[in-house]
């Protein structure tokens, strides 16, 4: 005897649902688990002029670490691991920082203003990403116009010895972080929004009732009860921007790279395929293993309450 | 019951003529009306009648559009929800999901400034008095409906409010828990000493809880009153009607003498003797109203001035009264309550489907409507 509701016989679909809930981890297990495996053959492979330019056993250890050594000694990778986590960390806080005002925003406002501009919200998504970000390289650039209004201004409000003839933004960190701000911002409004748009206005009348001032409201009552959407939204923004390969690329400094063009760089131009996998492995744990943690303690907190 | 100062000059909350326009829809009209201390008073009328609204603009929710608000004698205008002595308890009980019991209790005392034990003693003294002390670690969506409305209860009284509007606090609950929180929400106002304004739209619920009622339609107040006052002296035929069930009957008033009104029912053929009531005159049209259980039903000729007779239409038997609807010989129907005082079977009974009988009242019970 189990308490499951009954079922009859024209409910019971079970065969049908098995299917449905199983095909997403089909296709996670053919095209995320399957080649993530072979990465992490490849990380523990030897080096060799041959094609692919990779061998397992032979003259060398069938599992060779050296690469992961070379990672953990060889201070160009742990640089480069540092300035991706820093320049995401960064990325994550600014976008929070716009983002969040303009989710709010999004929810106080009336339904045919709100899908206006939840339109607008991701209008640049209709529009390639490379050609968006060739913008910003011509916006940046030094003659442009944006470079000669901003330079203009820096001259107006400093002193005179420290003018200058245009600013130097492109290919700099400042660049990279412009362009991943502006590109991942509707990947933390949209989550944000979402998290938002669903709480109840009778609460922050309850607390503005009790006895707090609109800001002490947010602070008691908006704030907590987003939470799950500013975590939700600072992975979105996280993840992809500390393995970000175009933009550091186009618009970033190369004597200070960002992990994903190092990935990239091991792959094509040194083609040391080990070393490209062991850096990709190396990245997606450190990616994992905090969003592992903060899933884990969310599912504590959901069973207790 | 009313802590009521006898001789206070100035009642604890003045309503004065408000108004309240959303866009060119009028949700309240030209309300007046005055709260004493310690009263129970509640706001009464069917649903889109402009209750909460009214209770909205008391909390500060909405800035009335016309009209004053003076609480404890001072005007409430530009005054903001978080500055008022005035606490609400929603219709939705608005608890905070991600706060325990006790944090909801303490929300509004960290505005107050007292120790933190002394904090902690109140939170204490308020979930004993809605009885959740054991459930003071739960967070809202572990308890159940009738204990999450005694958090909202515990929360709002918390601060000790000058004055807690309480927005159809038992809608939410089944009937019988219903009827057992009136009563407890009667002893916690009596042991606070809080004036309470309820609203609601069960005129039962009304009736037990009030000190005094006002009865609201479309926005306006029609009558204010204790209520006795109410159920016994409706001012309009909407109040007579909105309160309890009663037979209403058009009527022309033929004679006015010796305290004593004659007046025709032309729709019945009868002719009726009611109290007199100020400003009616002969030739009148009005209305008369009668409650069901003012109404006897006797199988023989009854003695007195109104006796018509008729024949059992219906009956319901609710064990401890029945409900008869007469016909008359114009085809009305009459409703008219008894109580079945004798015990037995059927024979006991007043009256039987189909047979014939008197009914009669009292020149008091009828109530003339002037409107
Ligand atoms: N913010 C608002 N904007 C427009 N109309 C409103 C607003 N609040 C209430 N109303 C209207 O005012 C009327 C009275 O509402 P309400 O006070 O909630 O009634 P009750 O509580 O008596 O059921 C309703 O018709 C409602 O639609
Ligand atoms: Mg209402």
């Amino acid at each position: 005897m189990t308490d499951r509701a009954p079922r009859t016989k024209y409910m019971d679909r079970r065969g049908w649902s098995d299917i449905i809930i199983g095909a997403p981890y089909i296709w996670l297990v053919v095209f995320f688990l399957l080649p993530f495996l072979i990465v992490v053959a490849m990380s523990v492979a030897t080096k060799t002029p041959t094609a692919p330019p990779f061998s397992f056993g032979g003259d060398h250890p069938l599992i060779n670490l050296d690469a992961y050594q070379r990672i953990l000694t060889d201070d160009l990778y742990l640089r480069a691991f540092l300035t991706s986590l820093a320049n995401a960390a960064i990325s994550m806080v600014l976008c929070l920082l716009l983002g969040y005002p303009m989710a709010l925003a999004l929810t106080r406002m009336s339904r045919g203003w709100r899908n206006i501009m939840l339109m607008l919200v991701i209008l640049p998504f209709w529009t390639s990403f490379l050609l968006r970000v060739y913008a910003w390289m011509g916006l940046m650039g030094r003659n442009s116009w944006f470079n000669v209004m901003l330079t203009d201004w820096w001259n107006f409000i400093v002193p005179v010895d420290w003018a200058v003839r245009s600013i130097p933004m492109m290919n700099s960190n400042f660049a990279v972080i412009l362009v991943m701000v502006y590109t991942y911002l509707p990947f933390m409004i949209l989550p944000l929004y979402a998290s938002l748009e669903r709480l109840d206005p009778t609460l922050d009348e309850a607390a503005m009732d009790l006895g707090s001032t609109p800001a002490q409201v947010f602070r008691d009552v908006t704030l907590p009860q987003s939470i799950p959407g500013i975590v939700a939204g600072g992975m979105l923004v996280f993840i992809p921007a500390a393995g970000e390969l175009v933009i550091p690329t186009l618009v970033g400094n190369a004597a200070d790279p960002m992990i994903g063009r190092v990935i990239s760089d091991e792959f094509a131009s040194a083609r040391d395929w080990p070393m490209a996998s062991a850096v990709a492995v190396a990245l997606l744990v450190l990616m994992v293993i905090p969003t592992m943690i903060y899933t884990h303690f969310q599912g504590r907190a959901e069973g207790s309450k | 019951m009313p802590a009521d100062a006898p001789g206070a000059g100035e009642p604890f909350l003045r309503i004065e003529g408000v108004s309240k326009v959303f866009g060119t829809f009028q949700a309240v009209k030209n309300v007046s009306l005055t709260v004493q201390k310690g009263e129970i008073f509640s706001l009464l009328g069917g649903s889109g009648c402009g209750k909460t609204t009214l209770l909205r603009m008391l909390a500060g929710f909405e800035e009335p559009t016309a009209g004053r608000i003076f609480l404890d004698g001072r005007d409430m205008a530009g005054v903001p929800p978080w500055s008022r002595p005035v606490h609400m308890m929603f219709q939705s009980y608005a608890l905070f999901p991600h706060m325990t019991v006790e944090k909801n209790v303490a929300y509004g005392l960290k505005h107050e400034d007292m120790s933190a034990k002394d904090r902690a003693d109140r939170v204490r003294e308020m979930l004993d008095l809605v009885q959740l002390s054991q459930f003071a670690a739960r967070k809202p969506h572990q308890i159940s409906g009738g204990q999450r409305q005694r958090v909202a209860l515990a929360r709002a009284l918390a601060r000790q409010p000058k004055l807690l509007l309480l927005d159809e606090p038992l809608a939410a609950l089944d009937k019988k828990l219903r009827e057992h929180t009136q009563f407890e929400l009667m002893s916690i106002q009596q042991r606070t000493g809080v004036t309470f304004i309820v609203v609601t739209h069960d005129q039962e619920e009304a009736m037990t809880l009030s000190d005094r009622i006002a009865v609201m339609d479309k926005g306006e107040v029609r009558q204010i009153g204790s209520p006795t006052e109410i159920y016994e002296f409706p001012n309009s035929r909407f109040v007579a009607g909105f309160i309890g069930s009663i037979n209403t009957f058009d009527a022309i008033v033929t004679a006015r003498d010796a305290g004593q009104l004659r007046l025709t029912l032309p729709a019945l053929g009868a002719e009726v003797t009611a109290r007199d009531v100020p400003h009616v005159t002969a030739g009148q049209s009005v209305t008369l109203a009668i409650r069901p259980e003012k109404i006897r039903i006797s199988r023989d000729a009854p003695e007195g001035p109104n006796a018509l007779r008729g024949s059992v239409k219906d009956l319901a038997y609710f064990g401890k009264d029945s409900l008869y609807r007469i016909a008359l010989p114009s085809g009305t129907l009459v409703q008219a309550h008894a109580v079945n005082a004798r015990r037995g079977d059927e024979g006991a009974r007043v009256a039987d489907w189909d047979d014939a009988v008197w009914l009669s009242f009292d020149p008091a019970a009828a109530i003339v409507l002037a409107e």
